[in-house]
């Protein structure tokens, strides 16, 4: 599913709601969890997930192309946890598939 | 403080001028419309922010940390998440920043 389709699903269930609203609303609350990582800040759901800064830290790479060693500085980096009810729901889903094929 | 669903609601109250219930309703769908897909088994890009990816892991065996039982973990698929290259690279420049304000001054 993309950004799209997601915006196309919202629509339909929403449909007092024009469909530019929730293409509106959909980019703003990405914006918004955007904004808040690439503050330092987490973003906390409750039964989806949390999303935080995991930090790397400095060390030495190589050029892959020349072998030349090259000083890489600590980063941050995007890290998602799957909340509970995501987790299960989606073990779940799996499982009924395994038992349609089996 | 990290950013909750009323965050979000409340901002589309004043951003976007949609009712307390609309916004409230808005932010559960995002994610409950996420949530859904992973469900079924498709895997959901969100350009500019990410890819929520499903992969299956294969039994393994495991242990029960408090008796020390053998117990197998069954195969089961999980959730990952790719932050895409406009994500990153904001979070990378948060991390310059980071880093030249932890810097002692030299001047």
């Amino acid at each position: 599913m993309t950004k799209s389709e997601l915006i196309e699903v919202i629509a339909r269930e929403q449909s007092h709601l024009a469909y530019r609203d929730v293409e509106l609303a959909v980019k703003c609350m990405i914006e918004q969890m955007s904004q808040a990582l690439a503050g330092g800040d987490r973003i906390e759901i409750r039964g989806f997930g949390s999303f935080s800064l995991h930090f790397r830290p400095p060390r030495v790479g190589r050029n892959p192309k020349t072998g030349e060693s090259v000083h890489l500085a600590g980063k941050y980096v995007p890290h998602f946890k799957p909340g509970k009810e995501l987790r299960e729901r989606v073990n779940q889903g799996y499982q009924r598939e395994l038992e349609e094929s089996a | 403080m990290a950013l909750t669903k009323a965050d979000m609601a409340e901002h589309l109250f004043e951003e976007l001028g949609l009712n307390k219930r609309e916004a409230k309703d808005m932010v559960e769908m995002f994610f409950e419309e996420i949530r859904q897909a992973l469900e079924d088994g498709r895997q959901v890009k969100l350009s500019g922010f990410g890819n929520f990816d499903l992969r299956e892991k294969k039994q393994r065996p495991g242990r029960n940390p408090k008796t020390g039982e053998e117990i197998p973990i069954t195969a089961r698929r999980v959730v990952t998440f790719r932050p895409g290259q406009k994500l990153k690279a904001r979070v990378e420049a948060f991390s310059e920043q980071q880093a030249a304000s932890a810097k002692p001054h030299t001047g």
